[in-house]
């Protein structure tokens, strides 16, 4: 070997350093923006003051009971879609993955449409989410199952295509059956995902499995690096790529399927938001982690936020929002690879 | 390190893949593993690497048992080269090479000065250096050759593992490469390379192990392993032998053998 050299290239400063830390403060910005923006005009500051001196007004239980959580929930679930979708990217070698690939959205949604049909949403607040949660616990444990043999990416696509494929056709079942059209329409509603009307309870059942999530897949951001080069150049880094599997699958599990337990589908965040971070974090895999779930964060609560301010009624439902802001920035993703490949 | 495989078997799909295969190889050897495609050359390959555990027999390093070595250690002691699946993202030259530091840094790390150090060696042993900041989709065919080799070298593994390191080189390219392995061996690494080019892999490996059929049929200096009768049997070729002024000998697989010459000349 040569005599030592000086490193020739020094990590260059890129914008990317300072993405996190302003993503996050914009996030926190965009929560309070959230907190002050409803329908009831009424003054912030009062309804904090009454708040904190423990006083049960009005403007003090609306903001209690309706605005902290609806800001803090949409965060949240922005966060873990923005997240899930970068790891999915990722893992899967594939820019057109998003966190509902594995099949995890449709089952936590079929969970939370099995509790509204069976009727049990109206004895427990907390029984949709419940619901939800159990059906991303099942698909969780389907997708681990069935990817059991091997460690190859394409058997865990496949099952989680197949999973999405059964849990929709179950919840058009439930439609299908629906005792009458009102509950139909409640099911098509919910599906169609939204913060309105969420209280500190959502928010206490979805933030510590959220958490956990997180730092599950968090964890894997070497190894998404490493599977880069392909599996077998992975392994020989010495990552572990069976236990790498289960963070991701079970720590997805966590993330999207207790924000669908409580939010509802809300689709494209995770698939766009990832596209949105590469430019400025480049294409490492684990560089875009942490931009993405801010950047998810704030791309939710913006949303949340449009759907408050513009002037349909009924108000626009927050998927449906984000489906048609990302449906056409999927369609000019396509064209760009297309021209590429 | 001396890595090592005994009376390995591996099956897979009802079909025998490695029949049997021993095989060792120590420091400062160049072994080049040849023979025609579908004899279990990458099998073998990724069988010494660990990726794959044999039905029967064992792989060890320095006597140990592979499967008892940490998978930590084993990914600092043994690097792999594999260009098969490609590069993924479209990641900057610099970065790409970095990840061959992985198993030397600890979770969340940054580089480290000897990591940045040993970054920049492999860059320069294979001449990518001045690719640094470009991103993958722009290299071509041979440039990514080379940065995936970069990153394999920049482990700085007492064992280096090659899938076909050469295939995609212009000339020029493959005579550095395999030098630049020759050179990486002489330093004291072992090297094993899987080769297609017999007159290559005869003139710079120390030592060439022939496979077929999953089984090895001949492992020695190449002048003894690629006899006439294996090279017509194996391979089914007979070879051109001469030597160069500067006095080195090599070897140029010429004509199908069993037919009539004028089937293959061209």
């Amino acid at each position: 070997m040569s005599a030592p050299l000086r490193p020739a290239i020094v990590e260059r400063s890129r914008p990317g350093r300072l993405l996190v830390p302003a993503l996050a403060i914009l996030v926190g910005m965009l929560v309070l923006a959230s907190i002050a923006c409803g329908y009831a005009a009424f003054d912030v500051s009062a309804a904090f003051a009454d708040w904190l001196a423990g006083r049960n007004t009005l403007p003090a239980l609306v903001l209690s009971e309706l605005r902290i959580p609806r800001a803090l929930l949409g965060a949240l679930v922005g966060f873990s879609l923005g997240l899930t979708g970068a790891v999915m990217q990722g893992y899967l070698r594939n820019p057109l993955a998003d966190p509902g690939i594995l099949g995890i959205s449709s089952a936590a949604a079929l969970g939370a449409v099995i509790v509204f049909y069976s009727g049990m949403a109206g004895a427990l607040s907390l029984a949709l989410p419940l619901g939800g949660i159990a059906g991303a616990a099942g698909a969780a444990l389907a997708i681990n199952l069935l990817a059991m043999r091997g460690t190859g990416t394409l058997g865990l696509i496949l099952a989680g295509v197949g999973l999405s494929s059964l849990a929709g056709a179950l919840t058009a079942l439930a439609l299908n059956f629906a005792p009458n059209p009102y509950a139909a329409l409640e099911i098509v509603f919910w599906l169609m995902g939204s913060l309105t009307d969420r209280s500190m309870d959502h928010v206490w059942l979805c933030l510590p499995l959220m958490l956990v999530g997180w730092l599950l897949m968090l964890s894997t951001g070497r190894a998404l690096d490493a599977l880069s080069l392909g599996e077998d150049t992975a392994a020989s880094l010495g990552f572990d790529l069976v236990s790498v599997r289960l963070r991701i699958v079970t720590g997805a599990a966590l993330a999207v399927g207790s924000g669908v337990a409580v939010s509802g589908a809300i689709g494209f965040v995770g698939l766009v938001v990832p596209h949105l971070v590469r430019p400025l974090v480049g294409a490492r895999p684990s560089a875009s982690l942490l931009p993405s779930g801010f950047a998810g964060a704030a791309l939710v609560l913006v949303a949340d936020i449009a759907v408050r301010l513009l002037p349909t009624r009924p108000e626009l439902k927050l998927g449906v929002v984000t489906a048609l802001v990302g449906a056409p920035f999927l369609i000019g993703l396509l064209f760009h690879h297309r021209g590429r490949g | 390190m001396r890595l090592a495989v005994e009376n390995a078997v591996i099956r897979l799909g009802g079909r025998t893949i490695l029949n049997g295969v021993t095989l060792g190889v120590g420091p400062g050897e160049f072994v080049g593993l040849v023979g025609p495609n579908g004899a279990g050359k990458t099998t073998l390959l990724r069988l010494l690497a660990g990726l794959i555990a044999p039905a029967t027999g064992r792989v060890t390093i320095d006597d140990r048992p592979l499967n008892d070595v940490s998978r930590d250690e084993r990914a600092r002691r043994l690097s792999a080269f594999f260009q098969n699946a490609g590069i993924g993202w479209p990641m900057r030259v610099r970065e790409i090479v970095g990840l061959g530091r992985l198993p030397h840094r600890r979770t969340f790390a940054a580089e480290s000065a000897a990591d940045q150090e040993a970054i920049a060696r492999a860059m320069a042993m294979t001449e990518v250096a001045g690719l640094a900041d470009r991103i993958e989709p722009t290299l071509s065919s041979g440039e990514r050759m080379r940065v995936l080799l970069a990153r394999a070298l920049c482990v700085e593994a007492e064992m280096l593992l090659a899938d076909e390191p050469i295939t995609a080189l212009d000339p020029a390219h493959q005579l550095d490469v395999m030098a630049l392995l020759r050179r990486v061996s002489h330093d004291g690494a072992g090297v094993i390379a899987v080769l297609h080019d017999l007159t290559l892999a005869a003139r710079y490996c120390d030592r060439l192990v022939v496979m077929a059929e999953g089984r090895i049929v001949a492992d020695g200096a190449p002048a003894t392993a690629l006899q006439d009768g294996l090279l017509r049997s194996v391979f089914g070729v007979t070879a051109q032998r001469g030597s160069h002024v500067d006095g080195g000998a090599y070897i140029l697989p010429w004509a199908r053998a069993g037919r009539e010459p004028g089937e293959t000349r061209p």
